[in-house]
């Protein structure tokens, strides 16, 4: 008996992404996953917080100190950006999942309302932290 | 032992080797009790972080030193990464498709997800439990 599978198939592929013109409904979608992913990144450096957190005032003005720096900044503001669309763009799948507002018409209208969400969220997190 | 009356989604030679789908309901049913858990937690974390006076040391251990603070802040943690391993994994098993990468990949997800829960538990435990 063989355990080997018999090696994939080299076929062509019919056209595919490319040549679709970009809808609301798709770019959210993919969207979701990518904030998705960043988000996964995110967690782990909250986990390194906490560590230097618990090693010592040392170990966290270290880790702080290097999220207070322009780039850390920046990657903190895309990191809440993705943080706020990916809770808003969830209710909505978590709303579908009920079997409610499939539709068309109300799929662009919740997909319109969860990137407003993110957008003003975002905003204000941050106009809270510059001003507050 | 399934009975041959009971209609199965894949061929006998994929449940012999294993290659069905198999536990799909339980991953789906978790990432959405996981997603659902996340949305009042998130709440939480963000509120809580704003409304902190500043993010100093001080500040920060004080504040996780809360009993009710250490226990949402262990679930916040928990949860995430709970959610992050199943959604992580279906992205591993939609975009990696040889078998060895796609193994080696999900044992290393779940790997990492369970060292960072435990590095997480540990460290605020060790910040709100005095001996």
């Amino acid at each position: 008996v063989s355990s080997a599978s018999p090696p994939p198939a080299v076929r062509p592929l019919s056209p595919h992404l490319m040549i679709y013109q970009k809808q609301l409904t798709s770019v959210l979608s993919i969207t979701h996953r990518i904030t998705g992913i960043v988000l996964s990144a995110g967690t782990l450096v909250l986990v390194a917080l906490l560590w230097a957190l618990a090693s010592g005032a040392g170990a966290f003005q270290t880790l702080t100190g290097l999220l207070a720096t322009v780039p850390g900044l920046a990657t903190l503001m895309v990191w809440s950006f993705c943080f706020y669309f990916h809770l808003c763009t969830g209710i909505r799948h978590l709303f579908w999942d009920t079997g409610r507002g499939l539709d068309i018409k109300t799929v662009y209208l919740t997909g319109y309302a969860a990137v407003a969400a993110a957008v003003a969220l975002t905003a204000l997190t941050w106009g809270i932290i510059i001003y507050g | 032992m399934a009975d041959s009356t009971t209609p199965r989604m894949e061929t006998r030679l994929g449940r012999v080797r294993g290659l069905g789908a198999g536990g799909g309901t339980h991953h789906w049913w978790l990432q959405r009790l996981t997603a659902l858990a996340l949305v009042p937690l998130s709440v939480w974390i963000m509120v809580s972080l704003l409304a902190l006076p500043a993010l100093d040391y001080s500040t920060a251990t004080l504040w996780l030193a809360q009993p009710l603070v250490a226990v949402f802040m262990l679930l916040f943690v928990t949860v995430s990464l709970w959610h992050m391993g199943q959604g992580l994994q279906v992205v591993i098993e939609d975009y990696v498709h040889a078998m060895g990468y796609k193994f080696l990949a999900l044992v290393l997800l779940r790997f990492t997800v369970w060292f960072a829960a435990a590095l997480a538990t540990f460290s605020i435990l060790k910040l709100t439990v005095t001996v």
